[in-house]
């Protein structure tokens, strides 16, 4: 039993699988250098690595499954993911370049190499850097041209993309609030809104990435890199995107500016419009907003009882206390008309 | 009767030593880590100082508003009841507002410092001026 030790790998230790991939990584990769871990929470790992290539370094950066193998119910899966991206690129979307999708056999895990965008993702730093003062008036319809192109993208090549009517996704996260067990009246108030003002079902669904917000958004001084995260996308309606950018908790204090922090709906829309869009539904577009607005808060209130269960962290608990700051951006969408 | 000082006191001299004295000492990661904690420790405290006065004020608006008695679990439990039964929405008298205050409250204690609390209060100041 003992000598059993010596066969446990350390899941986290596939460097030297890694760098067996470096000719595949980069036509002159000799090897890679500097691992080291980024970020990333419960669905996905980064980190970021040097190829060693004749006659320089490359900085590539290496998405992951957790431990290589855990994969969230909800995410897309780290193989679409690159697809996706792949897409996207094909569309004029601005995206980190996927250089290699990782195969059982690699011994990496599931995952993808794609190249770095150098930028800043910190929404704060995005909403009140001066190294930024100069992007942030041209942001918002630089965001309404991406999501215009991502909007493009065909559908039929994503059959196992999630389809979900603005209806069908109320119900869910109304099932998810009500199983937390805990009383919302600020909450009962906006899903009641969402159901007597909720959009038909797209007619012409689009693929909507799920998650385009200030924080997912790689931003240089001259404007938008790259679009990052595309774990969550689906296929449904276009407004949706629109609406979520807007969503207060994406602004990082910059209240005034509904568009990340940044910008104006006005110039979002036309930026959309005029890269191609569909007209925008502008009562569609806040309908989403809302519904973004409660889904972040329901999301955050999970955490109460995750916090008591599988994870005890400081972090955990904090967010749940987040809660309320949707309650108040719901209470000033429903109740006071701001917007 | 227990001695002094108070949970919030001893919560606050926490945090307090926490951001001064302890964060200096440690690796950035760490340092992050334990800011965290340290404003887990400050939400904490202002919950102590704050909930009994606005957890009664809220008691008294909900036997007001339902006319009826009960916890605050029972009594918010049956105003949802009524939101997402259609029975009572932002026209019935008293609702907004009570609603208003609640979540003005729990602003308070969570994230005094979020932007839609401060906007909210804004637009609540220029509305009384």
């Amino acid at each position: 039993m003992v000598s059993d030790i010596a066969h446990i790998v350390d899941p986290d230790d596939f460097e030297p699988a890694l760098g067996a991939l470096a000719p595949k990584l980069g036509a002159d990769g000799r090897s890679i250098a500097g691992l080291q871990r980024l970020s990333g929470g419960a669905s996905q790992e980064i980190w970021r690595f040097d190829l060693v290539r004749d006659g320089g370094t490359e900085p590539l950066i290496l998405r992951r499954a957790p431990g290589g193998a855990r994969v969230s119910e909800t995410a897309v899966g780290l193989e679409v993911e690159a697809r996706l991206i792949e897409a996207a690129d094909a569309a004029g979307v601005p995206v980190p370049p996927v250089r290699y999708v990782l195969a059982h056999e690699d011994g990496v895990g599931h995952g993808f190499v794609m190249g770095l965008v150098p930028g800043e993702t910190l929404g704060g730093r995005i909403v009140k850097s001066p190294d930024f003062a100069a992007a942030r008036p041209m942001l918002a319809r630089g965001c309404g041209e991406a999501l215009a192109r991502i909007h493009t993208i065909d559908p039929a090549a994503f059959p196992n993309l999630k389809r979900s009517n603005p209806s069908d996704l109320v119900d869910q996260w109304e099932t998810t609030f009500r199983a937390s067990g805990w009383p919302r009246p600020v909450f009962e108030l906006a899903f009641r809104w969402l159901h007597d003002n909720c959009p038909p079902p797209p007619a012409h669904p689009k693929l909507v990435h799920g998650d385009f917000r200030n924080g997912n958004l790689m931003i240089g001084p001259d404007g938008l890199r790259a679009v990052l995260d595309w774990e969550l996308a689906h296929v449904g309606d276009p407004m949706e995107d629109l609406g979520w950018i807007c969503v207060n908790s994406w602004r990082f204090g910059a209240a005034d500016k509904p568009v990340g922090g940044f910008g104006e709906r006005e110039d979002l829309w036309a930026g959309y419009e005029a890269a191609g869009g569909v007209p925008v539904d502008r009562a569609a577009a806040n309908w989403w907003e809302v519904y973004g607005a409660m889904r972040w808060g329901v999301m955050c209130s999970g955490m109460a009882n995750g916090f008591r269960s599988v994870d005890p962290s400081v972090e955990r608990a904090v967010i749940a206390r987040r809660t309320s700051e949707s309650e108040v951006d719901l209470m000033r969408l429903l109740a006071s008309g701001a917007r | 009767m227990q001695d002094q000082p108070t949970p919030a006191e001893i919560i606050g001299a926490v945090s307090a030593f926490v951001k001064a004295q302890a964060l200096p000492e440690l690796t950035p990661h760490a340092q992050f880590q334990m800011r965290v904690a340290a404003n887990a420790l400050e939400l904490a405290k202002r919950d102590l100082d704050l909930s009994p006065a606005e957890d009664a004020a809220e008691l008294e608006r909900l036997t007001a508003l339902l006319g009826r008695t009960g916890s605050l679990l029972d009594l918010n439990t049956e105003l949802s009841r009524r939101i997402a039964a259609g029975e009572a929405d932002l026209s019935t008298p008293g609702l907004a507002e009570h609603l208003w205050a609640t979540t003005l409250a729990k602003l308070a204690v969570d994230q005094p410092n979020y932007s839609g609390y401060r906007a909210a209060l804004a637009e609540r100041a220029g509305k009384e001026a």
